[in-house]
This record gives structure tokens, C-alpha cells and sequence, in this order.
């Protein structure tokens, strides 16, 4: 017996490992060979007369050189959503309902952790980090962004959302909207009280910025070199780690049986003994501290911060989160890694196909194209059996 | 001192008064049965003992003490168990799960084990299936499945809501073999049922609940011998 709940545990943390590459494959082929077509139908068109003029080469040429990258920037993007995602995915998952400060939940985490990394740059300890040690400061940020936007999340279930629990539905969303908007503006207020401005810049510090070489393309003109930020791969593996972790502790710990019997049947899980709102405070503890780190995780791949940077990443992770089914936990990662790749290669190839007319800047609508298409057509997202039976 | 004593119990949902001052008591040991028609006001005693809606006025005493403000799961610590109505399976649980939940404040690894053994001997069927989903379980396997997950925290006292319902009879004898099995290895019993011959024949004693207030008493026989429950309750 005691065998077997090992080899469970094991079968906990391989078999997301699994899914992970599964979906960041999948997604990634697809859309490979979607751009591939398309760049193959748009030779001679004016999109690749304008390129072969602009920069000497054909579209065709232009898409695959260009692949690789945006390859791994989707990924890295693809489990920043993923990680906020979870957040909305598991409080729908106990309470049925829709954290919308959960956006800002995020942005704190980026904030607490930013400017713990600041107070560490001005003590000068940053710039004369080597080695690991840089890893070290950056892990401690994640753990103090963890802290402050686990213990923000937990307060604001206690004092804005469980008042309202037998509340008709509407009610606790519009308290997570006002939550939301009160939220940025104490970022806000905050801010610019102690530091007269409000966005900030996460300090450089370590070797983040540098770039590993992965291969280089042979082309008849210059060969094109493919390299990954060290941050990305940072961003990746933290954001790896951390969902792993979290399915570990829903699908093998007491405590996380105890969460999935609470989002099930919450009387019943009560008359078992379970303190049901415990383990909801628990299950935004999780959320928060997951949404929190994944704001650091944004700050360090894009450096700069305001009070409303949690908005678009919020929203992006949670069409992630309804596009994958919302409520489960799986969806969410499918969700967050279709999303960000969708992202990376709309930002990258909208312009050029369409000469510029219909710029990169619009890649937003696709992912809101998205989250309206599936509400309509599949409103229990890709994964999503398990919400309606629920309903 | 009872084991469970239910003083004047008043209960509401919303502006509806489902119960109207119910008293009873269960002595350790005992078989007590709650029969009644559909809105009689069963199943909302046993919410009411079982903290899952708590009475605007009266009492509930658990071996002499106070518990009827508490939570539900303080309730439950307390050593009341529940076989809640619907049978409550966590659908998205493997059966094993759904034991190892009704188990959750056991903290002896080693206890919740013996629990588990306890319950596939009780229904081996379980042990057949204790990797699958409780959703897609059998209506009878669920109730079995419900009545072990009861019984996983060794309570003092169990509370069964209809565990008859919509069972076929050849496992509704077997559910009442257990339920008969149970007590006679000392645990203690309050079962609610709308098949009220069965559960007078188990029983021994028993009140007749009728729109939220107790209109008879006594010993199961006294009971199943009146001559309203007869034309009433039992179709004789």
C-alpha cells in the first residue's frame, strides 16, 4: 500500500509534466503549419513583394526564420497565463464565481516583488551578485510577491466575497469589480506617495538579459540565429515548477482532496468534517500566491510596471482559463499556452500579412475573438465536462 | 443523559417554518427511526443536528452538551456522522477518495486503513470499483458507498437520510442488513425513511413526524401497531 501511494505521487508530478508538453507541442505544430500554409498562399502577394523590397526576402522565408522565436516567446507567455489562469480557474472551482480583482491580485504580486528587488539594488547587493546568487534574490522576490498577494487574496475573500456567499450571483462579481478597481488605486496611491511615480522598472541584475544561443538556420544570405533569453527560460521553468507543485497539492494531498470535496458538494464536505471555509481561504491563498508570482515572473521578462498592468494579462487569462473550461485545472494550462502562442504569433506575422494595415497591436482582439467565440459555441471550454455536470 | 436530544426545535428555510418544536432523544445503542410523509420535516432535522442549518430556537444536545450553534464540521467532530439524503458522492472523486474524505479527521494513517478494510468487507463491491469516479457509480453501489464513507470516522452516532431511495429492494434488504449489522456492533442510529415498514422493523423506537411537529412515539411495535400510522404509513 505504501508503494502504491508513492508511485501516485510520482504519477502526480509526471503526469502534468506530460500534459505540459503535449499542449505546448500541439499548440505549437498547429499554428507552425497554420502560418506555413499561409505564408505559402501569400506568395506573390503584395504583403511579399513589400518584404522582398523592405528586407530582400520572400514571405515564405520570412515566416519560417522568424518561427523559432516566436515559438518560445508563445511559450513563455503561454504559462505567465497559465499561472494567472489558475487563479480564476480555482476560485470558480469552489465558489462558482469569477474573481475579477484576481487581475490585481497579480499586479500587487508584481509590485511586492519589484520593489523588494529595488530596496535590494539600493542596498547595492544586485549589482555585485554572481554565480547563483542572483536566482537566490529572484526567488526570494517570488516567495515575498507570493506572501503579499496570497495574504491580500485571502483578505479580500474574508471581508468582500464571503459576506455575499448566499448572495444572488451578480452580487459578489460587482464586489470583485469595486474590489478590483480599489485595488489598483491603492497600487496607485501608494506608489506615487513614496515613490512620485507611478510605474517602476524591475532593477537589471544577474544574467537574465543574456541570450543562449540554441541553433542557427543556414539561409543563402546571412545564416539566422535562434537564441532564448535566459529570463524566458527562467520564466518557463518557474511557471512549470509552480504548476506541477499546485497539481501536486490538489491531486495528492489531504488538503487538496479536501478542496475538490468542498468545489463538489460543499454541504457534504462540511458533515466529513471539512472546514469549508478554510479550505476556501486555502484555495485563495493558492490562487493569489500563483497570480502573485506570475507577476514578477511579467516584470522580469517586461521590465516595466504600473498599477494597471494586471488588466490585459488578467483578461487574456481568463478567456485562457474559459477556453479551456472553466474550473478545471488542466483547461486552464491548455487555455494559458493556446493563448500566449495564439498571442506570440499574431504579434508577430498580423503586420507583415496584412502590410502593415492591420498591425501586431491588434493581436488583442484576437484573444477576446476567442473567449466570445467559445462562450457561445462551447461554453464549457475545450476540457470543460466537468463544469456542466456540475451546473 | 441521551446520546443525542433534540429540544424544541424550530427551524425555517427562509420565512417557511419546517419544524415546529421537535423534541426526541436517541440513547446510545439504540435503532430510533423518523418516518413521515414527503415535507414531513425528516430531512430537515437531520440538517438541523447536523449544523447544516441551524434552528432559530431550541436545542441540540450531543452527550449532554450544547451543540447547536456549532459548524457543521465541529458538529461532525463531535462524533455525529451523516449519510446525508441524495447520498452526497463527490462525483469527481474515486470511491477510495470519497472513503479516505469521510476519514478526514482521522489522523492515524493506520486508522483510516482499518476503515477502509472495514468498508470493503461491509460492501465488497467497493473494493471492485474503489478506483472510479463516485459519479459513475450505480445508484445502490453510491449508497453503499455513502453508508461506509459514514461510517469512516468511527461516530458515535449515525445519521441516515432515506437510504432506501430509489433502491431496488434486494439491496435495500442488504442496505438494512448493514444498517442492523452496524448497531448491533454498537453504533448508534437515526434513521430517516419514507419506507416506514422497513425501518419500524429495524428500529427500536420511533417518531412520527408530521408538517414539522411529532404527532407519536414509542417503540417501534407500539408505533407500527397505531392504528393512523398503519392506514397512513405502512398501507395496511
Amino acid at each position: 500500500m505504501r508503494r502504491l501511494i508513492k508511485a501516485d505521487a510520482l504519477r502526480e508530478i509526471l503526469l502534468p509534466l506530460g500534459r505540459m508538453a503535449i499542449f505546448v507541442l500541439g499548440a505549437g505544430a498547429l499554428l507552425s503549419v497554420v502560418m506555413v500554409v499561409l505564408s505559402l498562399l501569400f506568395r506573390g502577394s503584395g504583403a511579399d513583394k513589400l518584404l522582398q523590397t523592405t528586407q530582400g526576402v520572400n514571405i515564405f522565408t520570412y515566416t519560417m526564420a522568424n518561427l523559432p522565436q516566436v515559438l518560445i516567446d508563445g511559450v513563455t507567455l503561454g504559462f505567465v497565463y497559465a499561472a494567472i489562469a489558475l487563479g480564476y480557474t480555482m476560485v470558480y472551482g469552489v465558489l462558482e464565481f469569477i474573481n475579477f480583482a484576481h487581475s490585481e491580485i497579480f499586479a500587487l504580486g508584481a509590485f511586492a516583488g519589484v520593489e523588494f528587488l529595488i530596496i535590494l539594488d539600493q542596498t547595492g547587493v544586485l549589482k555585485t551578485a554572481g554565480g547563483m546568487s542572483p536566482y537566490l534574490y529572484l526567488v526570494l522576490a517570488l516567495i515575498v510577491s507570493m506572501a503579499a498577494s496570497g495574504g491580500t487574496a485571502v483578505f479580500i475573500e474574508r471581508v468582500a466575497y464571503r459576506p455575499l456567499r448566499n448572495a444572488p450571483r451578480l452580487v459578489p462579481l460587482i464586489s470583485a469589480i469595486g474590489v478590483s478597481f480599489a485595488l489598483q488605486d491603492i497600487i496607485r496611491l501608494t506608489e506615487s506617495l513614496t515613490t512620485g511615480q507611478f510605474y517602476r522598472v524591475i532593477p537589471t541584475f544577474g544574467n537574465f538579459d543574456d541570450r543562449i544561443p540554441l541553433f542557427s538556420i543556414p539561409t543563402g544570405g546571412a545564416p539566422i540565429r535562434v537564441d532564448i533569453q535566459v529570463k524566458s527560460l527562467v520564466v518557463i521553468a518557474a511557471a512549470m515548477f509552480m504548476l506541477v507543485g499546485l497539481n501536486y497539492i490538489v491531486n495528492a494531498t489531504r488538503i487538496g482532496k479536501a478542496i475538490r470535496s468542498v468545489a463538489q458538494d460543499r454541504n457534504t464536505a462540511a458533515i466529513m468534517g471539512i472546514g469549508v471555509n478554510g479550505i476556501i481561504s486555502f484555495t485563495f491563498l493558492l490562487g493569489g500566491s500563483l497570480g502573485g508570482a506570475a507577476g514578477v515572473l511579467y516584470a522580469l521578462k517586461f521590465t516595466r510596471i504600473d498599477p494597471f498592468v494586471g488588466f490585459m494579462p488578467g483578461m487574456k487569462a481568463f478567456t485562457a482559463a474559459v477556453l479551456g473550461g472553466i474550473g478545471n485545472l488542466t483547461g486552464a494550462l491548455l487555455g494559458g499556452i493556446v493563448l500566449g502562442m495564439l498571442e506570440s504569433f499574431a504579434g508577430a506575422y498580423l503586420g507583415t500579412f496584412t502590410m502593415g494595415n492591420f498591425g501586431s497591436e491588434y493581436k488583442d482582439i484576437l484573444a477576446f475573438l476567442i473567449l466570445i467565440i467559445v462562450i457561445i459555441f462551447r461554453p464549457s471550454g475545450l476540457l470543460g465536462e466537468q463544469v456542466s455536470q456540475k451546473a | 443523559m441521551s446520546l443525542l436530544e433534540l429540544k424544541e426545535i424550530h427551524s425555517y428555510y427562509g420565512n417557511i417554518h419546517a419544524l415546529k418544536g421537535v423534541s426526541l432523544t436517541v440513547e446510545e445503542g439504540e435503532i430510533v427511526t423518523l418516518i413521515g410523509a414527503n415535507g414531513a420535516g425528516k430531512t430537515t432535522t437531520l440538517r438541523s443536528i447536523s449544523g447544516l442549518l441551524h434552528p432559530k430556537s431550541g436545542k441540540v444536545l450531543f452527550n449532554g452538551k450544547d451543540v447547536t450553534h456549532l459548524e457543521a464540521h465541529l458538529i461532525h467532530k463531535e462524533g455525529i456522522g451523516m449519510v446525508p439524503e441524495g447520498r452526497g458522492i463527490f462525483p469527481r472523486l474515486t470511491v477510495l477518495e470519497n472513503l479516505e474524505m469521510g476519514a478526514y479527521l482521522v489522523k492515524d494513517k493506520a486508522e483510516i486503513q482499518r476503515g477502509v478494510d472495514r468498508a470493503f468487507s461491509l460492501f465488497p463491491r467497493l473494493k471492485e470499483r474503489s478506483s472510479q469516479k463516485g459519479g459513475t457509480l450505480s445508484g445502490g453501489e453510491q449508497q453503499m458507498l455513502a453508508t461506509a464513507r459514514g461510517l469512516m470516522s468511527n461516530p458515535k452516532i449515525l445519521l441516515m437520510d432515506e437510504p432506501s431511495m430509489g433502491l431496488a429492494p434486494v439491496l435495500v434488504d442488504q442496505i438494512f442488513d448493514v444498517i442492523k449489522e452496524l448497531n448491533s456492533k454498537g453504533t448508534t442510529i437515526l434513521l430517516v425513511e419514507q419506507n416506514a415498514l422497513m425501518a419500524l422493523s429495524i428500529a427500536h423506537r420511533a417518531y412520527v413526524l408530521q408538517t414539522g411537529s411529532i404527532v407519536l412515539s414509542g417503540t417501534a411495535k407500539e408505533v407500527s401497531q397505531d392504528e393512523s400510522v398503519r392506514k397512513a404509513y405502512l398501507g395496511i
